[in-house]
């Protein structure tokens, strides 16, 4: 197996890394770079556990290769608190009760940074449509949904100078 | 001035505290067991699988595979004699003799890689001699059905399982209560029905994973996805013939159990391997297609009902029979059929029963523990013949169920005094909150709306004597260390033994940490996180290790101080004295005592609070029967409206509302309540409209998110409304019982009542996918 040396930029930081022409980002992500948050739910790009940010996308980190990130940019759920301070998304979710066993909050968390990214002011069936590929077994989405909502709503009083 | 508080419920119960460990869920740092870090030792196992779903095991050879580089061990059921299993040992670690299922264990690798253990697999040669199989509960329970475990009469069980050797029957419940043949001359309505219920899969997230370690000495060292480490410590301990203090169980967050990480399945195969290649950890991690059917599914089911009411609606008798499809072994399944004995007439108060539960074995996968412990499948034809029971006699459904339903005092199916229960308040204000009586208009031509409610009830289904215990640390400056042998699922549980403890202790609750993950060797123990027994069980335990730590505080304090410990009290943290006004701190005391006078010495020392609980009122059951003065320690009851409107050009079934209404005792924390039932309504939709096992000649056919397809956001209701009511469970920490289960009981047969409602015709046998539901109308006429 060929091995490839390829740069990118996880979570701000610059990574060196050698990775084998099959390795997976989330293998990469995950026993590479030691960033556990992203969870493994199926290995097959159909639970959206190992979501994560790549060039602004929220992708399903089991299915793209690890060659394909050379200087990407990539954030995981690691990144998303800015130097200890909880980003709303994650304040929101915690504060609507849309946690509970926390394993497909990683992935959830990335969808929904990706949605407001691109659309900071989602309506309800907005929201529900960009969370469609992240299964959750315990919760019945309706919290998450509702904490996006309100993420949404605090992140743009922050842009506009208002409270945090 | 110290006033005492005249408030019956302190501080932080009933408060929507947020959950002790929501910060780690969404930063990343909460580790679940594929996160656990194990160093460049660590080995990939790999299992050899049956293809078949029935078959004698003539020879495995493994000889090829053993000389592939980087296979490191292999190991078949040869190495492995004992039987293992919770009710009903039934069962070896790795085939001997028949495979029972497709996916039976045949053989274990464990290699530098997966890729390698995979590639292993291959080489290992497996000879069988084909047999017949078992596909159908009751074709399985007849005389004519092949024998899959024709060693029945040998195997160890539990004394509340009554297996039948020479049958593939592994428990056979009986109940008997009245004179049922009598009755039905009484009734001026009689409704039978045959209902089926298919296997489906719990789908956690997370799949199961074991990571086992064999030390030289032979101890052994599991860290598992799990909700029993004590149950595995146990049960591993057992099949391996080793003490339970050589095992050793440890298990961080779980990400997902919903009952099928309870008792043991895989990590058994973990240790095994593991114990061929010692000092090396070796980490089994279920694909999810594995998951789909290696894991515990959940039983499929067919139900015989017959139940008969008199002129005013008075439920007089029923008669019931229930086939429950086991699968290949039936350890943890033949409780699951005990508990749909003892419960069979579900919460209605019935003078004539004839209930008969059978265990059945089949060459299907294995049956197992899932949120609702079989009362899902019983409550999903039992709600849909009251349904039309109540309209063959003309009453009102909610009427129907107001009156028959389960009171306070009654006398249940098994013979035990109902214990005071809220079910009528339950039903009324789910069927207040739906607006019963009134249906919006569909909001389409092409549309018709239904709208109905079901009722539940479930106990813990367990042995009588599950026990709980916890211990509760100080910390130099006043913060309180909780632990618990209870599991952190997602339900809550350490968030409701912060609470329990912190109000106990009378100490802020931001000042608790509960502590993990949990560790056979150093966690008090505790039975199993299953049955929705921990906010109960253990919270009474934490309740009285924070009781014992509080009085040895108290007591310091009042011999130093030179007052009675019943004056002083512990508020916010600090110790007061409602007699003297004294004040201090807990920071340091409870670490380092007290000073006597004049330098004379010290007092205390660090506090360590201990507490345990155990039912001790259960009794047994009689074996032709079912009576007995206490079957059980307490019933859960709830109801739940839903409105519903089925597309008749597609057949789509959409849920637009959900109302659920539980009798929790008391909510320790209402959002985490709420959160349950809303969770579990959604699950049980999800089981409603989408999923099934399909399961040809024992081959699951659609082992796949693709192919299994679960609820997703852009399935969930617009609504769901949860209402909590609280009639105190005497025995619980502030009168609080279970609800982690129970919300997803009647949801199938509710969404099945309201398609009644909605095209006046039953759909029969879940999931109610749009296909089904168009061919049922077509078949009708009502579409073309």
């Amino acid at each position: 197996m060929a091995i490839h040396s390829i740069t990118l930029t996880v979570n701000g930081f610059s990574e060196q890394v050698e990775v084998p022409s099959n390795l997976t980002l989330l293998q990469l992500l995950r026993d590479k770079l030691a960033l556990t948050g992203t969870k493994n739910g199926c290995t097959a790009g159909e639970c959206g556990a190992c979501t994560v940010i790549l060039n602004g996308e929220a992708v399903n980190s089991c299915m793209v290769l690890a060659v394909e990130c050379q200087d990407a940019e990539v954030l995981t759920v690691e990144g998303l608190a800015q130097s200890g301070a909880l980003d709303p998304i994650q304040t929101s979710l915690i504060e609507e009760g849309g946690v509970q066993c926390g394993f497909c909050t990683p992935g959830i968390l990335m969808s929904a940074h990706a949605l407001l990214q691109r659309n900071p002011a989602p309506s309800e069936a907005d929201i529900r449509e960009a969370l469609v590929g992240n299964l959750c077994r315990c919760t019945g989405y309706l919290r998450i949904v509702e904490a996006i909502q309100k993420a949404g709503k605090k992140r743009l009083q922050i842009a506009a100078g208002g409270v945090s | 001035m110290n006033a005492r508080t005249s408030q019956k419920t302190p501080r932080p119960i009933g408060e929507d505290v947020p959950r002790v460990d929501a910060r780690e869920k969404v930063t990343g740092a909460a580790q679940f067991a594929d996160d656990l870090q194990f160093g460049p030792g660590l080995l990939y196992a790999r299992i050899k699988r049956s293809p078949h779903p029935h078959a004698l095991l003539k020879k495995v050879d493994v000889s090829r595979a053993r000389k592939l580089p980087g296979v490191k061990a292999i190991v078949t059921g040869e190495d492995f004699p004992g039987f293992i299993g919770l009710y009903l040992q039934d069962r070896y670690i790795f085939c001997r003799d028949r495979v029972r299922y497709v996916g039976d264990p045949v053989a274990g690798v464990a290699a530098v890689s997966e890729e390698i253990a995979e590639k292993a697999l291959e080489l290992i040669e497996v000879e069988y001699e084909l047999l017949p199989g078992v596909f159908d509960p009751e074709y399985g329970a007849s005389p004519e059905a092949p024998l899959l475990h024709p060693d029945l009469g040998k195997y160890e069980a539990v004394n509340f399982i009554f297996p039948e050797p020479g049958s593939n029957i592994s428990n056979h419940f009986k109940l008997r209560r009245g004179d049922p043949e009598a009755a039905w001359k009484e009734c001026a309505a009689i409704v039978e029905s045959v209902y089926r219920i298919p296997h489906i899969q719990h789908v956690p997230l997370e799949t199961h994973i074991a990571v086992a370690r064999v030390d030289m000495d032979g101890k052994v060292k599991l860290w598992g996805s799990s909700q029993s480490p004590f149950a595995q410590r146990n049960l591993i301990a057992k099949a391996l013939n080793i003490s339970q203090s050589d095992v050793q169980v440890i298990a961080p967050f779980v990400g997902g159990g919903f009952g099928s990480k309870a008792g043991v399945s895989m990590e058994a195969l973990a240790v095994a391997i593991a114990s061929q290649v010692r000092g090396r950890p070796v980490k089994l991690r279920l694909t999810r297609e594995e998951e789909f059917y290696t894991a515990f599914v959940r039983q499929g089911m067919v139900a015989h009902f017959k139940m008969g009411c008199d002129q005013a609606g008075r439920l007089l008798a029923m008669e019931n029979s229930y086939y429950w499809d086991g699968g290949a072994y039936t350890e943890y399944g033949v409780n699951i059929t005990r508990a749909a004995g003892y419960s069979c007439t579900g919460p209605y108060h019935v003078p004539n029963v004839r209930a008969d539960s059978y265990c059945v074995y089949t060459n299907h996968p294995v049956g197992g523990p899932m949120r609702g412990f079989g009362m899902p499948e019983m409550h999903s034809g039992l709600e849909q013949c009251i349904d039309e029971l109540a309209e063959k006699i003309g009453m009102d459904k909610v009427a129907f169920r107001k009156l028959n339903c389960i009171k306070t005092g009654d006398t249940v199916v098994t013979g035990m005094t109902m214990h005071p229960t809220g079910l009528e308040q339950c039903i009324v204000k789910a069927a207040d909150a739906s607006g019963w009586g009134h249906k919006d208009p569909p909001m389409a031509p092409f549309k018709r709306r239904g709208k109905v409610i079901a009722v539940m009830w479930k106990a813990p289904a367990m042995p009588p004597n599950a026990g709980s215990s916890s211990e509760v640390l100080l910390n130099e400056d006043g913060t309180v260390t909780v632990k618990v042998g209870g599991q952190e699922i997602g339900q809550g549980s350490f968030t409701i033994a912060a609470q329990v403890a912190a109000a106990t202790l009378g100490v802020p609750y931001e000042s608790v940490r509960v502590s993990g993950p949990l560790d056979t060797d150093t966690s008090p123990y505790e039975w199993q996180t299953v049955a929705s027994r921990l906010t109960w069980s253990m919270g009474n335990a934490v309740a009285a290790a924070a009781r014992d730590a509080r009085q040895q505080i108290l007591d310091m304090v009042a011999e130093s101080w030179g007052e009675s410990a019943d004056d002083l009290d512990i508020v916010d943290g600090n110790v007061i004295s409602y007699k003297s006004e004294e004040s201090l701190p807990l920071k340091n005391i409870v670490i380092y005592g007290l000073p006597k006078p004049n330098d004379q010495g010290w007092i205390g020392g660090p506090v360590v609070g201990r507490g345990n609980f155990m039912p001790t009122y259960v009794t047994g059951l009689d074996a032709q029967t079912g009576q007995g003065p206490r079957a059980v320690v307490h019933y859960t009851t709830g109801a739940q409206a839903v409105e519903v409107e089925v597309d008749l050009e597609t057949g789509r079934v959409e849920v637009l509302r959900g109302v659920t209404a539980f009798d929790v005792g008391k909510a320790i924390n209402p959002e985490l309540v709420r959160a349950q039932m809303e969770g579990g309504f959604v699950q049980g939709m999800s089981t409603a409209l989408f999923e099934a096992l399909q399961l040809k000649e024992g081959v699951v056919q659609n082992p796949s998110f693709v192919d299994y397809r679960i609820a997703t956001s852009a399935d969930a209701p617009g609504e769901i409304q949860s209402i909590i009511v609280e009639v105190p469970q005497e025995d619980g920490p502030w009168g609080a019982r279970g609800i982690g289960e129970h919300p997803m009981v009647p949801t199938i047969p509710a969404i099945a009542n309201a398609i009644y409602d909605a095209i006046g015709l039953r759909p029969g046998a879940p999931p109610y996918s749009s296909e089904k539901i168009y061919l049922l109308m077509q078949e009708a006429g009502l579409v073309e």
